[in-house]
């Protein structure tokens, strides 16, 4: 092996451990700020050792000893941290004396929770939304400062602040590494599943910038996702999020033309959505819908996206199911959008009038001034009906408010279309 | 991120139909668990012993099918997994450790074969549009 081979080997190796390494060394000293420079500094020592004595056959678990025993050193000097750890080093300790595979035994047990108090913590409520998502890329997704400010666009030393301010706000609020119990689970895995909610649709219709899609921060998402669902099999809402986001991700491929531009679900071509992925997705609905106590949002969105993925052209789409699904996500979760989303299957199912018709309801909403797909689904309805100007007009508002080039060019080209009465008046 | 098959080739004891031991069994279930539950294995699968397969060959315009056994086992592919991870140097360490798996559980006398092959057209959408 070359040296480069080697480092990329180590790389690899830390891609896979890291967040278990880093989760496992949380437990023994609390604080996950302590835990991520443990856990660097066995990989500098492994990047010191292995070049030279080769990469040992169980990777993982020297990085883990390695860390560990540095973990206890921290605790014995006892400078950094308080009285109560201490006496978690002598425990430890102690548990070490009497056997020391005992304790790597119950390492091993742990890592499923210890990988399960670390998400909690990365994604705890007394940390900004924006401090959750760098957290959670960085400690669970394995992800460099400088990957996760490429993927928001925003400049890496304001990410390295945003990490180092959240490790301390964590230490300082004395948040316990611990899976919250009882009535305080359901919030705070409300907020996991946001988090991560919130990364993939980053990824899937870029915010701001010149891309219109960033595959690699949905791949982030639906892999963080897969996670939390192998951690908390039980929990139907996890299955849900999973299923929507597989089934989401299976169209990235479609979603984007030749030059970048974005490509709408109905004009996908089908054959490029990606059927393993599909496949992943209905099997965790189906996860999701035995596991049962009533349909959760992710869960009716992900069963939505499921009936696109089923339909094998657009025209066969079930969409009087689908603004049926609507109608329950809007009941459980009442938003502006969700209605925006019911109008559009509406439409499709009894036609542009009936569907006109909702967003017409909504012109009038706060919360959707500036949301640009209102006139842009506006527009499409208008369109429809023939009434060529006023959907010209509602393209070019929806153009106007949108932050995205790639869209902002698409819809652009929709009021041009209107302009030259090219829009063709069709049913449905 | 990218996605790979790890592949199995298939050896005398695959082709033979002979059963992994349960302790070979449980090793590769911890091990497949634990890519699960990392979000990395997509997929995977084991295949039957040549012997139920068929060989197809196109050669002058004419397609000629051949039953299995097929001689060449080392040739064969044996079992697959689909991986999703971030680097070729993440699929060889995958591949590694289930090599080891059988190493550890098997005796250093054992010995297989197995490949790392990137897919064509993952879910990125293309090299322009990756942004790492």
């Amino acid at each position: 092996m070359t040296a480069t081979d080697t480092h990329r080997a180590i790389d690899a190796v830390w891609r896979i451990e890291s967040a278990k390494l880093i989760a496992g060394i949380a437990r023994i000293v609390g604080d996950v700020g302590v835990a991520e420079d443990l856990a660097q500094d066995a990989l500098v020592a492994a990047l010191e050792r292995w070049p030279t004595s080769g990469i040992p056959d169980n990777p993982g678990a020297w990085l883990m000893a390695t860390a560990k025993h540095r973990a206890i050193d921290v605790l014995r000097r006892g400078t950094r941290l308080e009285r109560k750890h201490q006496e978690l080093a002598v425990e430890l300790e102690a548990h070490q004396e009497a056997s020391a595979p005992d304790l790597d035994a119950a390492i091993d047990d742990h890592v499923g929770d210890d990988l399960l108090r670390l998400i909690f913590m990365a994604c705890h409520p007394v940390l900004s939304t924006e401090a959750r998502v760098a957290l959670t890329l960085r400690l669970l997704g394995g992800l460099t400062t400088e990957e996760i400010a490429r993927a928001f666009l925003v400049p890496e030393p304001t990410v390295a602040q945003r990490i180092v301010r959240a490790k301390r706000t964590l230490s300082e609020a004395h948040v316990p590494f611990e899976v919250p119990r009882g009535p305080e689970l359901a919030e705070r895995l409300s907020s996991v599943l946001g988090v991560i909610y919130l990364i993939f649709n980053e990824g899937y219709s870029a915010t701001a910038g010149e891309d219109w899609v960033r595959p690699a921060l949905c791949e982030d998402a639906l892999r963080l996702a897969r996670i939390v669902a192998e951690l908390m099999p039980s929990d139907a809402e996890v299955h849900g999020l999973v299923a929507l986001l597989e089934i989401q991700a299976s169209r990235l491929r479609a979603r984007v033309g030749p030059s970048g531009e974005p490509v709408l679900l109905l004009d996908q071509d089908r054959g490029r959505w990606d059927q393993l992925l599909i496949r992943r997705g209905l099997v965790a609905l189906e996860r999701a819908e035995t596991l049962g106590g009533g349909l959760g949002p992710y869960t009716l969105q992900a069963a939505i996206a499921a009936c696109h993925a089923r339909a094998r052209t657009a025209g066969e789409t079930d969409w009087t199911r689908i603004a049926g699904l609507y109608g329950a996500l809007a009941q459980l979760t009442p938003s502006p959008v969700v209605e925006l989303n019911r109008a559009v299957a509406i439409a499709m199912a009894f036609g542009p009038a009936a569907g006109l018709e909702l967003v017409d309801t909504l012109i009038s909403e706060p919360s959707l001034k500036t949301y640009h797909l209102l006139p842009s689904v506006r527009g499409d309805l208008l369109a429809k009906l023939g009434r060529s100007d006023e959907a010209r007009a509602e393209f070019e508002r929806a153009a106007s408010l949108t932050r995205n080039a790639r869209e902002r060019e698409l819809l652009l080209a929709r009021a041009a279309a209107c302009e030259t009465g090219a829009s063709p008046v069709k049913p449905g | 991120m990218m996605r790979f098959m790890l592949i199995a080739m298939a050896n005398k004891n695959s082709e033979e139909g002979c059963a992994p031991t349960p302790e070979l069994m449980a090793a590769i279930g911890k091990l497949s668990e634990d890519m699960t539950k990392s979000g990395t294995l997509l997929e995977m699968g084991g295949l039957a012993p040549t012997s139920k397969g068929a060989r197809l060959r196109l050669s002058g315009g004419k397609v000629t099918v051949t039953d299995g056994p097929f001689a060449e086992a080392k040739e064969v592919i044996g079992g697959y997994a689909i991986v999703q991870v971030e680097s070729k140097a993440e699929a060889i360490e995958l591949s590694r450790r289930f090599l080891q798996v059988h190493a550890d559980i098997l005796g250093p006398s054992y010995q297989m074969e197995s490949e790392v092959r990137q897919f064509f057209n993952p879910a990125d959408v293309g090299a322009e549009m990756a942004i790492r």
